[in-house]
């Protein structure tokens, strides 16, 4: 089944929140935000621009009923700043106007003076002057300082990976709508409408029963909008609830790359031990995470870190440690993979490392130490239904990895200023919210008399096709044609007390609740069209429309059944509550089943280099990919190449860049740039793993949405490959993003 | 008073000319389906297509709505994803979109389908690759191999096209819908008023609405484009004569400016987008003064000269390479405008060469761009003309290198002695674009580049750079 949506999609007909036809009496806001990464306000004088024609009211912190705290995992980030500032881009100030040009007006008009303390804009920085976010977290496994004495090979090294703008097409934006009563509606583009509701209400001062959040679609997430959504509908709401009137508020894209969080810059300094047979023994690493000014999701993102931080791998002796670094830049926050690439991204350098230092091949050292079955993870999780292996030995062998090899030698040395690059890149990523208690979701269905269907779920479409799949889950279970489901807007009055669609769980979580629900409808369905046909229970079945007996078609129709059911005034609405079992994590000891399962991949990565003008292009990605037994192949394959984009985009082009006084330097898309139709690989290969799947997945379907992007890992190392070819003195260094002109300086480095 | 027709309606309308055409059809129009993206040109979200009436058809072309000023559409037709959906099914476009799983979160969507449709309806649509059309749009989602396999289906279903009539057969093929028949008697019936000749000077916008939209929302606007003086490409004897409103793809629809430079396209296909293209011109580009210009350096190395005029209508010629003083600044008074850039037309034994190096391939800004015209005389070079982007305050000609170069007998050790010149010629700064000494090595690594494509069988990389 394709995306639901497309039809709307193609047309230009999909709503998004900017779409919404706004009322007459409509305001919209634009936020005054610090010119300075870090100082003390010493006044601020809004008196011109407050006097602009046009402009309605600037709210400050001043003007908050509730509490000024939108920390979601600590209280330590208010709305608007007060005293001082932490980051360049902080909010100060809320100019709400008539229109949003007459707020930029305004804005210009407000002057500010500040004096400016020392900034911090590097984790390395931050830990020499002991700037923390929280205490730092450590996984343990065995006893590394014996296992190094016990070694033939220690390497030492280190590994920078940059962070990455999430550069969702859609920018942050939020309408807010007074009802009656003082309640407020709040049509936002976020991940987690609960977020959104709860912060308002701890904002405003108000009960969360009076706060709506309504989600229609987002214009793409990636976690930039899991918790950075707030933010801008509580400053709209503040104003609502002031002025009695609705007011909208989208971000424009530099207001957006300027103000928002990314994902985390790391600084890791790594030690890894292997033995003669290129076991790795033992693994020692530290992780310094830039957090940016406010914890926002950053303890979280950094313990999934070291969830990651063996990859692949079983090495029985670990001891990590990762430090949430304070500095002033932007909160950084969730992307896609969620820290678990920046863990990833340290053991394949590390890996790498050692197999220069060895003169191996660094996919030697990879195959060696592939998981198995019953391998202990550093955070006591057993391995099990482990496809490492499997992944590994189908890529090789599908896409045949050793002639491939032979080929690029035999073109490298056939080819003087071109070189190729190989890369083999497996993955293992956890599925489940490493939090456990946020793993649970709700759905809410309605069958109509008419024997229509209307599905509301926790799930956020942010184009994932979550809700394709929600309908594909409701239509198989009530068996009835997909045509007869509709899926609703997330909307906090259906669906209550959500975890952000996040975690790739999203269709995990509420494709179960969902599944709960319709089967506990047709338990019911199922003893009216019993009575109806005058036969057992045990023997009715539903599919087609038509309600089956003992597998064989009845005239009985769906429709026929729900009528019935209506008269005889059985429930035809459903709530379905799913929280995934098992899984558990104890935080004193850093031990548990923090994840439902795993998924698996290995990605070849074949690369071209320019060595004349230090440009790359990728020829090919060929992966073999863990998918269970996926419910819409269609769908899962759009997740794994995207993902694989964005991460090819992440380790080459997309570089951030702040400057000493932590001013954001790529703050437009002409100085940012993700990849485009051109840069993706030529040729991407997805071969599905055949498993029996994995009961813990819906359906046996297993998350996809983020695990493919650690595939683009392997994007670097191809490059460092070809980089190595054509530069003997080369000494692998590993600093992402690989961009062109770290790949020009590195082919001519002592050369 | 601006006249246009936007789908099947006719607008007339007195909101002022600086207006963005995005900000028009959304706001002023309520028509949604056209998104906003980053309005800077950069992602296509916004992409409608214009088309003009050229003898009795109308000609499109796909540019990004929120550069472009509402007043350039006077006596167009502006298509926006409205406009192209029929009435109760999807068109080719829209159909092999959603068949190939080639939309995800769908807020780029229009833009491609805008861009794909727009494409279809192309005259030379052999001059263009279907990818080329949509290489000013970005997805954030999809990593493209679905809108590739997108966009091959149309491409597949446009060849089968053999009828005379397109139009009409693009309509019988649900391209597009049948309204569009109509649109050349249309455009016809509109009587168009001159819009007012005062204000900020613009021509397509591709720069100024980057920084300024704001500001020229508001401000008379002279909006230059269909001043018939600035047109044309015109050959004289051995002088070519570009109208400085000529577009990029203007120059690369020329087929005798594609036969002086044989690699044409792949050199102009480095610059911008589709949609830019269709958009920039080479005024703008010059008074942009951007010191990676890509049209600059282009011209430079052609040695060309400028002809510049004043409102009485005074022209005077300077050599382009004595046009950019300094960072921003130019030879050009207030009242005066430029015309035309002129070039030698190049001789049988002139070659030339564009390099351009930037973090994206495509629609980006050059770290480092730079172009060299050759001439020949058996062995000897009589003739160079070297110009270099993003290494200087200025697009900048290389007079001491390209002086030293002339006259000398071609060589490996030659070129070696001319790039040590070169890096005495240039002043690179650290930026977003890169650190100084990655822009001088890749300054060299260019110029040898040069001389390397131009020389296959004389200069090899290998002892070039003692590799």
């Amino acid at each position: 089944m394709r995306n639901i949506d497309s039809y709307g999609h193609v047309r230009g007909e999909s709503l998004f929140v900017d779409d919404i036809i706004v009322r007459q009496d409509t305001l919209y806001g634009l936020t005054f935000d610090s010119p300075i990464a870090h100082g003390k306000i010493k006044n601020i004088n809004y008196d011109k621009a407050a006097q602009v024609d046009g402009v309605i009211k600037i709210f400050t912190h001043k003007d908050i009923n509730g509490e000024n705290q939108i920390g979601g995992i600590l209280p330590d980030e208010p709305l608007w700043a007060e005293d001082e500032v932490h980051f360049m881009g902080q909010p100060i100030a809320f100019i709400v106007a008539i229109s949003e040009s007459i707020a930029k007006k305004a804005r210009a008009l407000i002057t500010i003076e500040i004096d400016e303390l020392p900034v911090i804009t590097t984790a390395k920085e931050a830990k020499e002057k002991g700037s923390y976010i929280n205490a730092p977290r450590s996984f343990m496994l065995g006893d590394t300082e014996k296992a190094f004495t016990n070694c033939d090979y220690v390497f030492e090294g280190e590994s920078f990976s940059n962070g990455q703008e999430h550069l969702y097409l859609e920018t942050q934006g939020c309408y807010a709508v007074p009802m009656e009563n003082g309640n407020i509606k709040i049509t936002s583009s976020t991940q987690g409408p609960t977020a959104v509701q709860k912060i308002v209400a701890r904002v405003l001062g108000v009960a969360m029963h009076t706060i709506e959040i309504d989600v229609i679609r987002l214009g793409g997430g990636f976690g930039g909008k899991e918790d950075q959504a707030t933010p801008w509908a509580v400053m709209a709401a503040v104003a609502v609830q002031h002025l009695k009137k609705p007011v909208k508020y989208i971000l424009n894209r530099h207001d957006d790359l300027r103000m928002t969080g990314k994902r985390h810059p790391y600084e890791s300094t790594f030690k890894i031990g292997l033995t003669k047979d290129l076991k790795i023994k033992a693994f020692d690493v530290e992780f310094l995470q830039n957090s940016g000014a406010a914890a926002d999701l950053s303890p979280a993102v950094a313990e999934r870190t070291l969830f990651h931080a063996t990859n692949s791998y079983f090495i029985p002796n670990v001891s990590s440690i990762i430090r949430s670094c304070k500095t002033n830049l932007p909160p950084n926050t969730a992307f896609r993979g969620f820290g678990g690439p920046q863990g990833m991204f340290v053991i394949e350098s590390a890996i790498a490392h050692a197999a220069y230092k060895l003169g191996v091949d660094k996919s030697e050292i990879q195959e060696a130490n592939l998981l198995t079955e019953g391998d202990e993870f550093s955070y006591g999780q057993i391995a099990t239904q482990v496809e490492a292996k499997a992944c590994w030995r189908m890529t090789k062998e599908a896409f045949q990895f050793d002639k491939l090899q032979k080929e690029v030698a035999l073109f490298n040395k056939e080819n003087t200023v071109l070189k190729k690059g190989l890369s083999l890149m497996p993955i293992a990523f956890g599925i489940s919210f490493t939090n456990t208690q946020m793993n649970h979701a709700r759905a809410l269905i309605h069958i109509y008399q008419d024997g229509s269907v209307g599905v509301s779920t926790g799930a956020v479409e942010m184009g994932q096709s979550v809700n394709t799949k929600m309908l594909q889950i409701t239509a198989n279970t009530l068996g009835i044609h997909p045509s007869k489901v509709k899926l609703e807007t997330t909307n906090t009055t259906r669906v209550a007390n959500t975890s952000p669609s996040a975690a790739s769980s999203t269709a995990d979580l509420n494709g179960n609740a969902v599944l709960k629900a319709c089967s506990a409808l047709i338990k019911r369905l199922t003893k009216v069209a019993a009575t109806m046909l005058s036969v057992e229970e045990e023997i009715i079945s539903f599919k087609d429309d038509k309600v089956f007996v003992n597998n064989n078609k009845s005239d009985l129709f769906w429709e026929k059944v729900v009528e019935q059911a209506m008269s005889q005034r059985v429930a035809l609405s459903e709530n379905g509550h799913y929280a995934t079992p098992v899984i558990h994590f104890d935080k004193t000891k850093e031990k548990g089943h923090p994840f439902a399962y795993h998924v698996y991949g290995t990605a070849i990565t074949m690369v071209t280099v320019d060595c004349l003008r230090g440009t790359y292009k990728f020829d090919a990605v060929k992966i073999v990919h863990d998918f269970g037994k996926s419910m819409n192949l269609g769908i899962d394959i759009g997740q794994v190449e995207g993902a694989l984009a964005q991460g090819i985009g992440w380790m080459t082009m997309e570089e951030i860049a702040f400057n000493e006084k932590g001013k954001l330097l790529s703050n437009t898309l002409s100085s940012y740039k993700v990849p485009d139709i051109f840069s993706v690989p030529k040729e991407i290969d997805i071969i599905p793993l055949e498993t029996l799947g994995n009961h813990m997945a819906v359906l046996k379907s297993k998350a996809v949405g983020e695990p493919p992007l650690m595939y683009g890992i392997g994007a670097y190392f191809a490059i460092q490959d070809a980089v190595k070819a054509f530069n003997k003195n080369y000494q692998p260094k590993f600093h992402a993003p690989f961009t062109p002109e770290k790949v020009l300086m590195s082919l001519y480095a002592d050369k | 008073m601006i006249q246009f027709i936007l789908n099947n309606q006719i607008i007339r309308t007195a909101v002022n000319s600086g207006v963005t055409l995005l900000d028009f059809v959304r706001d002023h129009n309520q028509l949604k389906g056209t998104k906003i993206g980053c309005r800077e040109g950069d992602c296509g979200a916004c992409t409608v297509l214009v088309g003009e009436l050229k003898n009795d058809a109308v000609s499109y072309k796909s540019i990004t709505s929120c550069i472009y000023p509402l007043g350039n559409a006077n006596g167009k037709h502006i298509v926006t994803i409205e406009g192209i959906n029929l009435s109760k099914e999807l068109n080719i476009a829209q159909k092999s979109m959603s068949e190939s799983y080639a939309t995800q979160c769908g807020f780029c969507t229009p833009g491609f389908v805008v861009s794909l449709t727009g494409y279809t309806l192309q005259k030379t649509a052999g001059a263009n690759t279907v990818t080329d059309a949509i290489s000013g749009n970005i997805c954030r989602c999809t990593g493209y191999k679905s809108i590739e396999k997108a966009a091959k289906l149309v491409d597949d279903r446009l060849a089968n096209n053999k009828e005379v009539n397109k139009l009409g057969w693009l309509i019988k093929e649900k391209f597009i819908p049948n309204y569009f028949k109509h649109i050349p008697e249309k455009l016809k019936t509109l009587e168009l008023k001159t819009l007012k000749k005062e204000g900020v000077i613009v021509a397509n916008g591709t720069d100024i609405y980057v920084r300024h939209a704001d500001r020229l929302s508001e401000v008379a606007v002279h909006l230059i484009v269909e001043d018939e003086s600035l047109k044309g490409i015109e050959m004289n004897e051995d002088i070519c004569t570009v109208g400085a409103n000529t577009t990029v793809s203007e120059i690369l629809d020329n087929s005798q400016i594609r036969s002086f430079f044989p690699k044409l396209k792949s050199f102009l296909k480095l610059v911008s987008s589709e949609q830019i293209r269709n958009m920039g011109t080479l005024g703008g580009n010059f008074v942009n003064a951007s010191p990676i210009g890509d049209m600059s350096v282009f011209f430079l190395a052609l040695d060309s000269t400028l002809v510049i005029k004043n409102k009485a209508g005074i022209k005077r010629s300077i050599q382009f390479k004595s046009f950019h003083l300094d960072y921003k600044k130019y030879d050009l008074k207030e009242d005066e405008l430029i015309e035309s850039i002129s070039f030698k037309i190049p001789l049988k034994d002139t070659r030339f060469n564009f390099e351009k190096v930037s973090k994206r391939t495509h629609l980006d800004i050059a770290s480092v761009n730079s172009a060299c015209k050759i001439t020949m005389k058996k062995d000897v070079i009589s003739e160079a003309c070297i110009a270099i982007g993003g290494v200087a305050p200025i697009p900048k000609y290389l007079s001491k290198t390209s002086s030293f170069l002339s006259g000398k007998i071609m060589s490996t050790e030659i070129i070696k002695q001319a790039e040590a010149i070169l890096q005495s010629e240039i002043t690179p700064i650290s930026d977003v674009r890169g650190a100084s000494g990655y822009k001088r090595l890749l300054a060299r690594q260019l110029f040898f580049t040069h001389f390397i494509e131009l020389f296959p069988t004389k200069i090899k990389p290998e002892t070039l750079l003692d590799l």
